[in-house]
């Protein structure tokens, strides 16, 4: 079934299969625009709770809104493995990959997962539209590419307690599913896929279904889930979750190359801290050729995390007479670094992490300044004047719990 | 047999602040062995299944006070701590409710349904008091200085205390010396007028405490309570995941970590005394340790008339250590649940089960509670404290069933003809009526219950009298005269025997800082 705008809310936007469900329990009635979609950017009045279901229960996202598409035939490893930069060729049946996509100049187009359904079918996930770039890098192979957004709805389930909630439901266990895998299931007769990805470097899982089934795939997970801890969750907690993780965002963390205006806001995968996605030894791919040069001149900057250090941050808020000012949710705002009283870079989204208790940011930095340990000046408004504060360059993931890989034994 | 081995230091409990000064010192490299009675760790911050499937933060139930910096230091994140936000408080009553939550705007409506003035100035006294707060801090964050004989660095103190008092504005040292000196309810009765929301506001001016709202005083201990900061949010009550047990757990891994030794089922029996200078410790299996220093983490009764004979100690020090006001006031009551307790005000599960739950109709209620217990009895319409914590985190209770922690005030430790096992059912029943006037199916869904009598709290967790502050936050047991003045500063009359338990400065709560100001005075003197 093809659904679109099958629920009736006064919009123009699109609203998802479980919009029926949704919209009922947004108490906060407050939306995000996500691909041209409704998402919901809390449930609650205060999103909270769920930012903490997702590392201690079970947040349930609405992921529908996000770009899908399949490319199916005899060519179809070919087509990927040209297309982006990581190895198709090792990817497995039921395996799935994290991947960015470049142009020929070696910029990042976007990223996503490809997963390999079946030897010659694969669902390529993204933020953007790519069919076009898709279906003009397959002329003269034999695929057949498919927008599948409209015809798959998603959920994911993001937290320690998901796959608790799934082995109550499925009729096959998940226990043996690994990081990056798949696998077909059921639950009580609908047929389901469940990949073990997500958006929150935690335990989770993403299920892919027919828009038909969504609202009781919903109601299932909802019911079974309830001991669990299942919240509905929306975007403002997966945003904070997501730069725990240290996971880019499109728009945010960076600027598609098909819509940068100038050169300068084009990234490389290497500048994104993505070279570990970028696979030399795998035949020709897009960008191949600039991102060879660009290993031998060594990329000009580097993506890090930081972290803004508590002592002097207290201290300027102290001097003011205030509590130190978190932000309440996760910022996307670009914030400019400094190495004394030169700018060499800037923040692109940032979040107080109540988990971790520190105060943590995703950065462009000139990768001179890029060392971890490097320490730098983050910029702060401290009531309505700019101050300096102490960060320092540190390893992402700032969370990354062992359960997100780990298998029950 | 002495034990050959020898320790930098010994840590008497292995309670929160006993755990949190050995890792400050581990962390400074010495040497250092904890020694808990128990087979848990955590004293009163513990998590145990009481029941099979059903875990209990079996005393200390929620997290406000725990210092940012410990966290950061001790690395206590990495190490297990998990705060969840408790978002509400609600205030049952027989036909109505009152319901704060976390959205301001929610509760600005919320309250103006009963008071649109004490909504306005809720929106003003939050602001207010987190000001004071921030004023107070810096106070709190300083070791007490002696007034009487002061040192160096206690001229220093004071000077910085002095000059913080000076920076205050006049509204805030109006503020303060009013919540110094009157009662919560006159306090309160200054900015509010709606009954339930005066009374609940009251209560956090009580509580273990042997006042009542209309005690002077009583205003000081509602500000202690303020000064919860949880990134960075005055005002904001935790649950850790896993019970309050996982912070003692948290901060026993980052101590651990630093190399310190912890032994449990190891009870002290004494302090060895030569010449005036602590040198060890004697358990009660006749097992001795010897070390540089030795800290008491327990109580100051217990740490100074226990652990240490009375011919050892000033004589003045002796008997301000007796008239060290301990008197144990709440009990708890833990109750395993087969489903949600169903309130008739706001019937069904929702929000309001997933913060606090407030027993504290007005301030008559709270009163006439601290009326049975001013003579001897225990409340018969107590005031109540309770949380529901498997809504928070399902893992403390098996899928589908629940967990409740009643707080429960009063419960005189010296009640009339003393505690025994009937009294104790007595007490629980007339909490059980008590609850089951606002949600009235808690009767029927009682799988088990833990009742807790002071008696209880002193005999299982070494909390003389029952009182979970050891000592009870009154103005004239604070600051330079906690627990005696002259000792305020973790050090005591006996040569390297020094304290860091809830009974030293800043007192109770589960905020490490005790532990971590002791710890950073001992390596101060070292």
């Amino acid at each position: 079934m093809i659904y679109e705008n099958t629920y009736t809310a006064n919009t123009q936007l699109k609203v998802s299969p479980f919009f029926e469900r949704t919209s009922k329990l947004n108490e906060s009635q407050e939306w995000r625009r996500w691909a041209g979609y409704l998402a919901a950017t809390s449930y609650e009045l205060t999103h909270e709770n769920e930012y903490f279901a997702i590392r201690t229960k079970a947040g349930l996202l609405d992921i529908t809104p996000l770009k899908k598409y399949i490319v199916e035939g005899p060519d179809s490893q070919q087509v990927l493995d040209r297309l982006v930069t990581r190895n198709i060729g090792i990817c497995k049946v039921g395996q799935v990959m994290y991947t960015p996509w470049c142009d020929e100049n070696g910029k990042v187009i976007d990223d996503g997962t490809v997963q390999r359904i079946s030897e010659n079918k694969f669902r390529i996930t993204s933020a953007e539209p790519n069919l076009e770039w898709i279906e003009s890098n397959s002329i003269g192979m034999n695929v057949v590419v498919k927008d599948d957004s409209f015809t798959t709805a998603a959920l994911a389930l993001q937290g320690p307690n998901s796959r608790a909630i799934l082995n109550s439901i499925s009729s096959k266990s998940l226990d043996s599913l690994k990081f990056f895998w798949m696998m077909e299931t059921t639950f009580e007769d609908i047929p389901v896929s469940i990949s073990r990805t997500g958006y929150t470097g935690d335990l989770g899982y993403e299920i892919w279904m027919e828009p038909n089934d969504a609202l009781n795939v919903w109601d299932l997970l909802i019911d079974k889930g309830k001991p669990f801890g299942i919240t509905p969750t929306g975007l403002h907690a997966l945003d904070v979750a997501r730069v725990e993780a240290g996971l880019i965002l499109l728009d945010v963390d960076y600027i598609s190359s098909r819509h940068a205006l100038i050169e300068s806001r084009k990234s490389s995968p290497y500048e994104l801290g993505l070279g570990w996605a970028v696979k030399m030894k795998k035949g020709n791919f897009i960008g191949k050729q600039s991102l060879l040069r660009e290993l031998d001149h060594k990329s000009g900057w580097s993506f890090v995390g930081i972290e803004i250090e508590w002592p002097e941050f207290e201290k300027h808020y102290r001097n003011v007479g205030l509590a130190p000012g978190l932000p309440s949710t996760a910022w996307r705002t670009s914030t400019p670094l400094y190495n004394q009283s030169e700018q060499v870079g800037y923040a692109t989204s940032g979040t107080w992490s109540p988990i971790l208790k520190r105060y943590i940011a995703l950065a462009h930095i000139k990768s001179k300044y890029a060392k971890e340990g490097s320490e730098l000046k983050f910029e702060l408004k401290v009531e309505h004047f700019r101050k300096l504060t102490k960060a320092t360059v540190v390893k992402t993931p700032f969370f990354d719990p062992e359960r997100k890989r780990s298998c029950p034994t | 047999m002495p034990n050959i081995k020898k320790y930098d230091a010994i840590v008497i409990g292995g309670g929160h602040n006993g755990l949190t000064a050995a890792a400050y010192l581990g962390r400074a490299g010495k040497k250092v062995l904890v020694l808990e009675r128990r087979h848990v760790l955590g004293g009163a911050a513990v998590t145990e299944e009481v029941f099979p499937g059903f875990k209990f933060s079996v005393c200390s139930y929620v997290v406000s006070l725990m210092k940012s910096n410990v966290m950061r230091e001790l690395m206590l994140p990495k190490f297990g701590l998990e705060l969840l936000p408790l978002e509400s408080t609600m205030t049952p009553l027989e036909n109505d409710y009152l319901l704060r939550t976390a959205d301001s705007d929610q509760t600005y409506r919320e309250i103006a349904r009963h008071s649109k003035k004490d909504a306005e100035n809720y929106m003003r006294f939050g602001p207010a008091m987190g000001q004071i707060g921030m004023a107070v801090r810096p106070i709190l964050e300083t070791i007490a200085p002696n007034p009487i004989r002061p040192s160096f660095s206690d001229i220093i103190a004071t000077k910085k205390i002095l000059d913080h008092v000076k920076s205050l504005s006049s509204q805030q040292f109006e503020y303060l010396t009013k919540l110094m000196t009157m009662s919560s309810a006159d306090f309160l009765d200054e900015w509010f007028e709606y009954e339930p929301l005066k009374a609940t506001m009251s209560a956090s001016g009580i509580i273990g405490t042997f006042m009542g709202p209309r005690s002077p005083g009583s205003a000081y201990v509602m500000l202690h309570h303020y000064m919860g900061d949880i990134d960075g949010a005055f005002r904001a009550w935790g649950f850790q995941r896993g019970g309050t047990g996982g912070v003692s757990m948290a901060i026993a891994r980052s101590a651990k970590h630093f190399g310190v030794e912890i032994m449990t089922e190891a009870s002290v029996q004494k302090v060895i005394v030569k010449n005036g200078r602590a040198t060890g410790v004697v358990l009660d299996n006749g097992d001795e340790y010897n070390s540089n220093i030795v800290i008491s983490g327990l109580d100051p009764k217990l740490t100074f008339l226990k652990m240490i004979d009375e011919i050892d100690l000033p004589s003045d020090f002796v008997s301000a250590i007796k008239n060290f006001r301990i008197r144990g006031s709440s009990g708890k009551v833990n109750l395993a649940l087969d489903t949600l307790p169903n309130f008739s005000c706001l019937p069904g599960d929702g929000h309001h089960l997933r913060g606090a739950i407030s027993i504290s109709p007005s301030y008559d209620h709270l009163e006439k509670a601290y009326d049975d217990a001013k003579y001897g009895n225990f409340s018969e319409a107590p005031f109540m404290d309770i949380i529901l914590p498997s809504v928070l985190d399902p893992d403390m209770a098996p899928p589908g069933k629940h967990v409740m922690s009643c707080f429960v005030q009063y419960a005189p430790y010296d009640i009339n003809g003393g505690w025994n096992d009937q009294k104790r059912e007595d007490f629980g029943d007339a909490v059980i009526n008590t609850i089951s006037r606002y949600a009235p199916n808690i009767k029927d869904i009682i799988l088990h219950r833990q009742v807790l009598t002071p008696a209880d709290l002193e005999s299982t967790f070494g909390l003389t009298e029952g009182n979970i502050f050891h000592g009870e936050l009154t103005l004239q047991q604070l600051f330079s005269l906690r627990p005696a003045v002259k000792w305020a500063d973790y050090t005591t009359p006996i040569k390297n025997y020094f304290q860091c338990g809830s009974g030293t400065h800043p007192g109770g709560g589960i905020t490490g800082s005790p532990g971590e100001m002791a710890a950073k005075k001992i390596l101060g003197t070292l």
